[in-house]
């Protein structure tokens, strides 16, 4: 997980972070996908809450989500990646059957099915 | 210094006064000369005064600066008589080669110009002769060979012949080499 | 590499043409170019060789040069072995693609044909198109003449491509000066150049989806800093291969180059520092004065990034007076681009001779081996008096 770079936080505590000699040229990122290990899901101030019982599938949601965060399985909808949903609502605004609502994230309860 | 002949090439957009400088710089390069030739633009247009340089020599030519003392100025269009300073610089026995009317006498006198050699053929005639058309290169090109044998005639008919069978064809190739010819004939000097 | 020395054939080409030759026998994959004077003729006749099937270069007729040098990037990110050409004006609309270029590590190569920058508007020959990108990471080489001009097109391939660099690289010829004038040129045979430049195998091609990266991703205040310090590395190996590319040239053609060149310079109390076409003109003058009984001597730079310092240093360090020419202004600088990487050179080499920094040339002003004697005589004068007066001086201004 990367820690937040705007932290100060002194170079010799980040045993992580890699100096010019390791990392790849010209900032190319060489392992493909590697976005998922980038968890932005602590970003969210509001929760989308997507309720089963609603939804038909249409996959409106999946069409519009920029972060790929609505998780389809076997040609279904199985739920939401809170991992790294960032919470911009555009689902629930999107979704027709009104299957998603945004919640506040500080008292939002899990009621989704991972 | 390096024996350099240096030429500058005075016309009109359009005259063929880089081509003449180039159909030279080919011929030295075919006898295993150096040369450069290059083109002086202003505004870019046709008949918009230009000129252009030509040098040749036996040793490598390393200066790029324009030619300012040539050993021989060759004038393509008549109408530039009094308009530009042509004579500017030519080397005190140099050359000057105009298309023009006048004998190299009157022109003398018109511009005052007291040193070198002056050659004057009527190249547009010769070229409206041979060629039909007013493009008076190919025959400046026969009056400077007479004027300065700089490279041989023989290497420049054979350029001349190259260049314009590939672009024009082959009458017209054979029009300009009439052309060549008749200058290298008519030219006079004073 | 072996190399054997390869038969020359001479002919009578413009610069512009022998660039485009050139470019004809390197075959590149794409060529993404806008037309600018005096470049235009490079990418004319390329495209006559594109129209007649003598190479198989994808060629993109594109809508600026901002739009050239954009395509140039996402082609050779793709994979491909990627050329263009551009000038003046053409080279300050692509100005934040040359950094998106050298920041991605792609080896293009660009054809230069100095041009100074507008306004007033002026299509002839100085400095400000090259130097005005000095800071963008890019390798620079100054061509001499038309025969320089194939040469370090060629090599410049080889430069950019070294695993070490993995540099975007240019190559400058003056405009009109050098583009528009018909010079001797030995051109090598097709084969000896598609050996000479080998193969390309780029290293993370976009196209390889087996192998699937991303470039250009965005980087934040925690690694772009390290990203450029690989490029100032990838610009210090330069200098290494830059001189080695051209010794292997030169093996193969008996021309041998390297990062600076003196002319008469060893014994010389005298010198000039210059780049470009009127190194050449240069030579002449040194002759002459020579000839007058002055040791006066030339320094020619040939490779400008990475700048040269060490050779610089030495060659310059026990001189009497020297006289450094800029074909192009750093308005508001006290002097100008080269006279500052000379200076910095012997500075940080322990070194202080009396040098001047003549400006020169600009919007394609001629400049005659006379004027550079004058320059010599100015340098006695230096030497006896020391540098009383302005240090930057501008040559054949009229007050």
């Amino acid at each position: 997980m990367v820690r937040d770079p705007s932290s100060a936080i002194s170079i010799s505590s980040l045993l992580k972070i890699k100096g010019w000699r390791e990392i790849p040229i010209g900032g190319i990122i060489t392992d493909a996908g590697n976005s998922q290990e980038y968890e932005t899901g602590g970003w969210r101030s509001f929760r989308p809450i997507w309720d089963d019982s609603k939804c038909n599938n249409c996959k409106v949601c999946w069409v519009y989500c920029p972060d790929g965060s609505i998780r389809v399985r076997d040609g279904v909808v199985a739920g939401i990646d809170l991992n790294h949903c960032k919470g911009c609502g555009i689902c629930a605004k999107e979704c027709l059957q009104g299957a998603i609502e945004m919640v506040e994230e500080s008292t939002a309860e899990e009621k989704v099915k991972r | 210094m390096d024996n350099i002949t240096e030429i500058r090439w005075h016309g009109r957009g359009g005259q063929g006064a880089v081509t003449a400088s180039e159909i030279l710089a080919e011929a030295a390069l075919e006898e295993g000369k150096y040369f450069q030739a290059f083109p002086d633009y202003g505004p870019e247009r046709m008949g918009a005064p230009i000129r252009a340089y030509t040098r040749i020599s036996d040793s490598p030519i390393r200066q790029h600066c324009q030619v300012t003392e040539p050993d021989a100025v060759v004038v393509l269009d008549p109408t530039l008589v009094g308009v530009v300073d042509f004579t500017d610089g030519i080397k005190e026995d140099g050359v000057l080669v105009v298309n023009t009317v006048a004998t190299p006498t009157e022109l003398r006198k018109q511009l005052r110009f007291n040193h070198g050699k002056v050659f004057t053929v009527d190249a547009t005639r010769i070229a409206l002769d041979t060629i039909g058309r007013n493009i008076p290169n190919t025959p400046m090109i026969g009056a400077l060979l007479k004027a300065i044998g700089v490279v041989s005639k023989e290497g420049v008919r054979e350029e001349i012949r190259k260049r314009m069978e590939a672009r024009v064809g082959k009458e017209i190739a054979q029009a300009n080499i009439k052309a060549f010819e008749r200058a290298y004939n008519e030219v006079s000097e004073a | 590499m072996t190399l054997q020395k390869v038969k020359g054939t001479p002919v009578a080409l413009e610069g512009d043409r022998a660039v485009a030759e050139a470019m004809r026998q390197m075959n590149p994959d794409v060529v993404a170019a806008y037309p600018i004077t005096p470049q235009t003729e490079i990418v004319m006749r390329f495209s006559d060789f594109v129209a007649s099937g003598e190479v198989e270069t994808e060629f993109i007729p594109v809508e600026s040069e901002h739009a050239s040098m954009s395509a140039c990037i996402g082609a050779c990110a793709a994979g491909g072995r990627v050329q263009t050409a551009s000038a003046g004006a053409g080279i300050a609309l692509m100005w934040e693609v040359l950094w998106v270029a050298s920041g991605s590590r792609l080896p293009i190569v660009m054809h230069v044909v100095n041009r100074s920058l507008s306004a007033p508007l002026n299509i002839h020959c100085d400095h400000s198109d090259s130097m005005g990108m000095r800071d963008a990471g890019w390798v620079q080489l100054y061509d001499e003449d038309v025969q320089e001009a194939y040469d370090n097109a060629i090599q410049a391939v080889r430069i950019a491509e070294h695993p070490d660099v993995l540099l975007p690289t240019i190559h400058a010829l003056d405009g009109f000066i050098l583009g528009h004038s018909v010079e001797r040129v030995e051109l090598l045979p097709d084969e000896a150049v598609q050996e000479f430049i080998g193969t390309y195998t780029p290293v993370h091609p976009l196209l390889d989806v087996d192998h699937p990266v991303t470039y250009g991703p965005m980087d934040l205040q925690d690694y772009f800093f390290e990203h450029k310090r690989q490029q100032a590395e990838a610009m210090v190996h330069a200098l290494d291969v830059v001189a080695q590319v051209g010794g292997e040239f030169g093996e193969l053609t008996g021309r041998s180059h390297g990062l600076v060149e003196g002319y008469r310079l060893e014994d010389a109390d005298y010198v000039t520092v210059a780049l470009g076409s009127t190194v050449g003109t240069i030579k002449t003058a040194v002759d002459l004065m020579r000839d007058q009984g002055v040791r006066a001597g030339l320094l020619k730079i040939r490779c400008f990034r990475p700048f040269p310092a060490a050779a610089v240093a030495q060659a310059l360090a026990s001189k009497k007076a020297i006289a450094v020419l800029d074909r192009s202004l750093s308005f508001g600088a006290q002097v100008n681009p080269l006279y500052l990487e000379v200076i910095a050179s012997l500075y940080t080499h322990g070194f202080a001779p009396k040098a001047v920094n003549y400006a020169y040339g600009l919007g394609g002003r001629d400049t005659v081996p006379a004027q550079i004697c004058e320059i010599y005589q100015e340098l006695i004068r230096i030497d006896s008096e020391g540098i009383t007066g302005p240090v930057l001086r501008y040559l054949a201004v009229r007050d």
